[in-house]
């Protein structure tokens, strides 16, 4: 192979790349919150069947699952407007993050609840727990430590999957590598070390998952 | 020119069939690499059991997108002249085999051990205990959850939209600039990956219903 690599134009621009995966962390931590908030409720009355509402979100768990993230970005950004909802680039970005992380962790965090036995409940009542602190300790916090791996992997896949809102010009890192060799020509080189970046930035975050899991849900300091 | 919704319809079904190809050739493919990928996990030999964990810990932690980049300028390298289509199907087997691979590990692995142990002390060798004993077995734990993996198969041939292969995405992003009703077109773009999804995932669910149902 007669090519030589050069990746010296790349890392000239690293404070790009740097701000770049800064943004895409900040996309997930939004998308995070505000998609789990989502799947909490979802969860919740899907688990119990409070009608009509279950049926709902039903429909929205499977619409989301079975078409593509970039589909949903696309018809965020591009169609809505048709309905006169402008959103800005990082907007529509969030709000697709947002509702496909809800309907995932509606899925999952659905699985935990349904894990609690009844009995649970009925305990909590004889130790005469008011509502809100039998759901709080008894519902939510098990249910939620019982599905944290998989929800911690879902969070990962949809930070992710935000590499392709570089397509709407959300200057999230994938933008950055975008930006950057279209400027060096060194289209290889500057993918190399963005995917590697990337890769970091799962195994970090994974981490920051589990050690957020054992600290919240599993009750070790 | 004008666009009847018949037009568009018509020419999102082309993106459609191509969308469709693409899957089955990333599924199939990625599913004869992602059973090698298994035997290397599996082996006992720790050199090639690392190299398939890292293999799949990099196609795992990396976006799909960063794949398709890396395929389709990393070939280029090499003096190969890659069409998209090429970069597509090469990159999604990829991913494909990381995950497919995963996924039949966890299968293989619920395999009781003594499975192991009475084929081996049938003197079996290692490739003839797992060909005959562990994954007549496995195989059956694995079809749900393989069925429910080509799912984001489809899903993922979506992003090759980016480099230029004219599937169901990339068809309806044309439509959209050419018709000026992005709302219509990507919704019915949507349509289309949930007609070939949504039986996949029921039947993923069906597979998984009847697997845990007492025998």
């Amino acid at each position: 192979m007669a090519y030589q690599f050069d990746f010296a134009p790349v890392l000239a621009q690293g404070d790009l790349l740097f701000k770049g995966a800064l943004f895409t962390l900040q996309l997930t931590l939004i998308g995070t919150v505000l998609g789990v908030a989502i799947g909490v409720v979802g969860a919740v009355t899907r688990a119990w069947r409070l009608r009509p509402f279950d049926a709902l979100f039903g429909l929205y768990v499977e619409l989301i699952r079975n078409t593509p993230f970039i589909v949903q970005l696309f018809f965020i950004f591009f169609g809505l407007p048709a309905l006169g909802v402008r959103l800005t680039e990082w907007q529509a970005a969030v709000l697709a993050m947002v509702i496909n992380l809800g309907a995932y962790s509606t899925e999952i965090i659905r699985a935990g609840i349904q894990a609690v036995p009844k009995g649970q409940l009925e305990a909590a009542a004889a130790l005469a727990m008011s509502r809100f602190e039998a759901f709080r300790y008894v519902v939510l916090q098990p249910a939620l430590a019982k599905v944290w791996p998989a929800l911690s992997s879902q969070i990962v896949i949809v930070m992710l999957g935000s590499a392709v809102c570089s397509q709407i010009a959300t200057e999230e890192l994938s933008f950055a590598a975008n930006f950057i060799q279209s400027r060096n020509f060194r289209a290889f080189e500057t993918y190399l070390l963005t995917t590697l970046l990337y890769l970091l930035m799962a195994i970090v975050v994974r981490q920051l998952l589990a050690w957020i899991g054992q600290r919240l849900l599993m009750g070790r300091r | 020119m004008d666009f009847t919704l018949w037009d568009i319809v018509r020419n999102l079904l082309t993106g459609l069939q191509w969308t469709l190809l693409l899957s089955l050739v990333a599924f199939v493919c990625g599913s004869a690499a992602g059973l090698l990928l298994l035997v290397a996990r599996i082996s006992e030999q720790p050199l090639l059991r690392g190299a398939a964990r890292g293999y799949i810990e990099l196609f795992q932690g990396t976006p799909l997108l960063m794949q398709l980049f890396m395929v389709f300028f990393g070939l280029a390298l090499f003096g190969l002249d890659v069409s998209a289509w090429m970069a597509a199907a090469i990159a999604l087997t990829l991913f494909s085999s990381a995950f497919l691979a995963e996924i039949w590990r966890g299968c293989v692995e619920s395999i009781p051990r003594g499975q192991w142990e009475a084929s081996g002390s049938l003197a079996l060798t290692r490739f003839e205990q797992l060909r005959h004993v562990i994954l007549p077995q496995a195989l059956r734990i694995a079809v749900a959850p393989t069925v429910g993996f080509s799912v984001q198969v489809v899903k993922g041939t979506a992003v090759t939209s980016i480099i230029g292969f004219t599937e169901l995405t990339k068809t309806g992003g044309m439509l959209a600039n050419a018709t000026f009703e992005p709302f219509l077109i990507y919704g019915l773009v949507a349509v289309g990956y949930f007609i070939l999804c949504y039986p996949l995932s029921l039947s993923a669910r069906y597979l998984e219903r009847r697997l845990h149902a007492p025998a």
